[in-house]
């Protein structure tokens, strides 16, 4: 199998602050990776040196051998923790942007996901519910045809019914080679589409394994194994 | 029956027992074409990954196997079936005696509290009807 992210030695001070301190790691595609930590362990900052908002302090990255940059950009999807978008733009408008920025974007399957989840595409971003925004914002990072998906948070602030349907998105709107980094504090409700998780703490990876090995050789689910820890 | 996943335990292998007891009930056929993988695992809410780990298992053993361009179909055999059947059930029963045990009761004592149980149910049934 290929591997689509590699990090070597990688470490980011902010301003004396160490969030990333050396970490090795391999990432093969086709794969669907929890990345897992407490607050405050880096988790962000990993996701944003590998979509390149930020850039190492020292270390190397690799998005598909190659080091980041405009090329791994056009193949890499990302979901901030947070909205960028245009509080003023309509869904469609918000479309025909990406469409416009991102050659890799299927404007149908965004309408199509759009329709399933109830959102009017002539809404405006303000109008709209934190929930729905976070909708809106998952379904143009998942029309993108990416080889790799970060997404920080996807599923915070929406409802358990909507969530499942996020998840089933997920996992139909990859592609079968394509990547997924998913950051998340609800373990429980995403662990079954899981097939790798990372445990990172103080910005070090603790451990990293296949959810049917930790769940056979522990005997309990990610979520208690976390619980436990990283017990406060 | 839908796919209810304990959290304490491997998926893959609480996904092969689901198919397998799809298989028993009859629910798949013997012979029949099996849904896709990728069909199978939004049906069960995993990993395609996953899902293709137990089909593959279930392939090992025989009970599905797959026809290079058309997908994977489940055995004709129904000897196997039928022998699959009876250590499910045999399983269960193991099970049922393990737990009984804990509860303090001897074998004989929890036979005779299943027949009971067994003729209530009965009674039930043909009331019912």
């Amino acid at each position: 199998m290929s591997v689509i992210l590699k990090c070597n030695n990688l470490v980011k001070h902010y301003s004396g602050k160490e969030a990333i301190c050396g970490i090795n790691l391999t990432v093969e595609s086709g794969r669907i990776v929890g990345l897992l930590g407490p607050n405050g362990s880096g988790k962000t900052t990993l996701i944003k040196l590998v979509n390149g908002l930020l850039s190492p302090t020292s270390g190397e990255i690799l998005v598909n051998n190659i080091p980041i940059g405009p090329s791994t950009k056009a193949i890499v999807s990302y979901l901030p923790e947070r909205t960028y978008l245009n509080r003023w733009m309509k869904v469609c408008d918000i479309i025909d942007f990406f469409s416009d920025f991102y050659s890799n974007f299927d404007k149908n399957k965004a309408y199509e996901m759009l329709k399933r989840l109830n959102i009017n595409p002539q809404d405006k971003l303000k109008t709209m519910s934190k929930g729905t925004k976070e909708k809106v914002q998952l379904i143009l990072v998942m029309s993108r045809n990416a080889d790799l998906y970060l997404l920080d948070e996807p599923i915070g602030g929406v409802d358990p019914a909507a969530r499942d349907y996020i998840l089933k998105t997920i996992l139909n709107n990859y592609n079968p080679n394509g990547t997924i980094i998913i950051c998340t504090h609800l373990i429980s409700d995403i662990e079954q589409i899981l097939d790798d998780v990372i445990f990172i703490q103080q910005g070090r990876i603790v451990k990293t394994a296949s959810v049917d090995e930790i769940r056979s050789q522990e005997g309990k689910s990610i979520d208690a194994l976390f619980r436990e820890v990283f017990r406060c | 029956m839908s796919w209810n996943l304990k959290p304490d335990r491997p998926i893959y292998s609480q996904l092969l027992e689901y198919i397998q007891i799809f298989i028993i009930s009859g629910k798949y056929k013997p012979g029949e074409k099996l849904p896709s993988v990728r069909d199978l695992a939004e049906e069960a809410s995993v990993n395609p990954n996953t899902m293709q780990k137990a089909l593959a298992e279930l392939e090992r053993v025989g009970l599905v196997y797959t026809q290079r361009t058309n997908g994977r179909f489940i055995t004709e055999d129904e000897n196997m079936i039928r022998m699959l059947k009876e250590n499910v059930a045999q399983a269960q029963i193991r099970e049922f005696f393990d737990n009984m045990e804990l509860l303090g009761f001897s074998i004989q004592e929890s036979v005779q509290l299943i027949i009971e149980t067994g003729k209530e149910r009965q009674n039930e049934c043909d009331f019912k009807m």
